[in-house]
């Protein structure tokens, strides 16, 4: 049935980081290339996030971190997720993550981290290839 | 500058030589189909005399320290004395960035500039639930006046001047600074320095956002009202350009969208009932010096020649402090890249030297290793010595406004200000900036751009070197890590100051600051008297959350 449907994304601000280009560059992106996106705006909690997310029925998270913060807020998103039992939407990130981060970050079960110099068609690519219409 | 027959010989020759030229290129054509600045306007191939034609020395260029400043703010510049040096810092608790700040001003740095943690920025204490993972992360951790006596320890601050880069929580920030003085024996009169307090880019673009903006504006206008009495050596706002630029606004843009700023916030200054003369001199400005050389330069100068005209002949100052534009620089974070590392070295010595070129008053240089964390020392170091190498090794500062009169540089900067004029007017028929950025004007012209660079960076139009082109593999560098004590030490810290003060006067504090809100007096007095008895920032602005109400993002994209 859900065959068809467009992949949908929720582009999200994690914490109080205000750094927003890459987020809607990448949301921007998203659309063009047949996405249907949403972007929560800035300054959202991890709860806030995963409500949305659901209330959406989104197919994967881009999560946006600039500031450090990262090692916090997108494990926390995972963990929320999995208490709402919505595990099977695919959480992916990007900003000013240190390489030494990525893999405790990948191994908390974010699926992908995109560092700057990122292409748009890269991130594009990815999701094809990794997130799929749910159920 | 030229006699009428000089024009028409070079025109001839012109004439001769675009005829070679053209036969050169039916053969061996150019590299590129369009040669662009960074922010893609396009370039000749060749400047002459016939492109500044229309520019009157005398009117637009000038002399230094005289209207309509072009050449640069201060009669001397650099001869004088040279730009200070600020490198922006903060990291962890206060104890960290004391004794970085302890560390570059051994080093050679002159002015002091406080990066705060996201909480800080925001307006939240480090123990709120907004705070989770953000704890000295992105700055420092200030919540309350004992966090800034440490972070001043041993730094006399009618020796320094410093810059703090806060928004809505500026005015607290500034009645710490100003009291962690006091204890220290120096008066406000003494003090000097910035905080940048200029609520009208956040909306368009760093999006450190609180109050909506009426309020937002009010409590800028309360710091102004103060400072001009009270701390006559402090600048009240830092009118910045540099976030709407990192954003991904075009060198137009930045420069129109920050001048509109500016414009706004001297009307709001003036209907309070403030004499223009009075405060305009105590206003500065902060640019981005971004990769594209030529164009940075020209903008500012441009910037200088447009803020002139516009104190001038729009709002009728007549104090010549009133219309300097005076600016900090900081190289373009944008412009880094986290491939290949230090390369950013280079890219940000080009910045600083634009910005040294362009005349500026104070400079932050970028480290290498920013696309990653908080800068190192080791990596804070080279980019300081960087500055210094600039100021005393190349002989960059021995002349004034040395690429003035240049063919290209005049044209370029005569081009800018046109541009810059085009948005103003537009922003004018909207009803000024507060109307243009309730219509979100300046955000989409800004995400626009962003889009579009990032597109010309995708198909390799646009070279970013070890990005899209002369990509290899780098080993890593090593990166500042903050230690898990540091937040352990801030939250027990803040418990105690929170226990051992004088509760009844903290809350009588917070009355009178309730009180002053919502009646209008200026807010000032009363933010000082409770910073005094450790009102914590949060406690201070959820008094304004809830008697202003919050702006939260539209979330355009």
């Amino acid at each position: 049935m859900s065959r068809g449907r467009k992949v949908r994304i929720l582009i999200a601000k994690p914490g109080l980081d205000g750094h927003d280009r890459g987020a809607k560059v990448i949301a921007r992106g998203f659309r063009d290339a047949g996405f249907e996106v949403i972007y929560t705006g800035l300054h959202q909690t991890p709860e806030q996030i995963v409500a949305a997310a659901i209330q959406e029925d989104v197919d994967g998270i881009g999560l946006s971190s600039l500031a450090g913060a990262h090692d916090y807020l997108f494990p926390r998103v995972v963990e929320l997720l999995k208490e709402r039992g919505a595990e099977d939407i695919i959480v992916f990130g990007g900003g000013i993550i240190p390489e030494e981060d990525i893999s405790a970050l990948t191994q908390c079960g974010v699926k992908a981290i995109f560092t700057p110099g990122t292409s748009i068609e890269e991130a594009v690519n990815w999701v094809r290839k990794n997130v799929n219409p749910r159920n | 500058m030229f006699q009428e027959d000089q024009f028409k010989k070079v025109e001839e020759e012109k004439k001769k030589w675009i005829e070679d030229l053209s036969k050169i290129l039916s053969e061996t054509p150019e590299r590129l189909p369009r040669f662009t600045t960074v922010s893609d306007l396009e370039i000749k191939g060749l400047y002459t005399p016939d492109d500044i034609q229309g520019i009157d020395y005398s009117r637009d260029t000038g002399f230094p320290g005289i209207y309509p400043f072009t050449r640069g703010v201060q009669p001397s510049m650099y001869r004088g004395r040279l730009w200070t040096m600020r490198m922006f810092s903060g990291l962890g608790g206060p104890e960290e960035t004391n004794q970085r700040f302890r560390y570059l001003l051994d080093h050679g740095e002159t002015g002091l500039s406080i990066a705060f943690h996201y909480p800080t920025l925001m307006g939240y204490d480090s123990d709120s639930p907004m705070a989770r993972g953000e704890i000295g992360k992105c700055g420092v951790a200030i919540d309350t006046l004992k966090d800034m006596e440490i972070l001043f320890e041993g730094i006399p601050l009618d020796k320094v001047t410093t810059s703090m880069t806060i928004n809505p929580p500026a005015s607290i920030l500034l009645a710490m600074y100003i009291v962690v003085a006091e204890k220290q024996g120096v008066r406000k009169k003494e003090i000097g320095g910035t905080i940048q307090n200029d609520m009208l880019k956040e909306f368009i673009a760093q999006k450190t956002f609180m109050l909506p903006p009426k309020p937002s504006l009010r409590i800028i206008v309360d710091t102004i009202e103060y400072c001009t009495k009270e701390v006559p050596r402090w600048n009240t706002i830092s009118i910045s350009g540099y976030h709407i630029r990192e954003a991904g606004a075009t060198a137009v843009q930045e420069l129109a969208f920050t001048l509109a700023d500016g414009m706004a916030y001297v009307e709001a200054a003036t209907e309070r009932g403030l004499n223009v003369d009075d405060f305009a001199p105590r206003l500065s400005f902060f640019f981005d010096s971004h990769i594209d050389f030529f164009e940075e330069m020209a903008k500012f100068r441009a910037a200088r020649r447009m803020w002139a005209k516009i104190m001038r002949e729009r709002f009728m100052a007549k104090n010549p402090r009133s219309w300097m534009l005076r600016f900090h620089t900081q190289t373009a974070g944008c412009s880094l890249t986290s491939q290949q590392p230090f390369n950013n070295v280079v890219r940000t010595a080009y910045e600083a030297l634009a910005a040294v070129l362009g005349g500026t008053q104070s400079l932050h240089t970028n480290s290498l290793d920013e696309t990653y964390a908080i800068p190192t020392e080791e990596a804070a170091t080279i980019a300081l010595r960087t500055q210094q190498i600039l100021a005393e090794e190349t002989g960059v500062g021995n002349t004034i406004d040395p690429l003035a009169g240049s063919y290209f540089v005049e044209a370029l900067t005569h081009r800018i200000e046109e541009g810059a004029w085009e948005y103003i007017r537009k922003i004018d028929e909207m009803g000024g900036m507060v109307a243009a950025i309730e219509r979100g004007y300046p955000q989409a012209e800004i995400s626009d751009a962003a889009y579009k660079y990032q597109k010309q960076i995708d198909s390799g139009e646009k070279v970013i070197v070890g990005v899209n082109k002369y990509a290899t593999d780098h080993p890593p560098i090593t990166i500042w890590r903050m230690s898990p004590e540091i937040e352990k030490r801030q939250l027990k810290r803040l418990q105690e100051v929170k226990q051992e003060r004088n509760q009844l006067k903290v809350k009588d504090c917070l009355q009178n600051i309730r009180k002053a809100s919502e009646n209008g007096k200026n807010l000032m007095p009363h933010i000082i008297d409770a910073v005094r008895e450790y009102a914590t920032i949060q406690e201070i602005c959820d008094v304004w959350r809830e008697v202003f109400g919050r702006y939260s993002d539209p979330g355009y994209f």
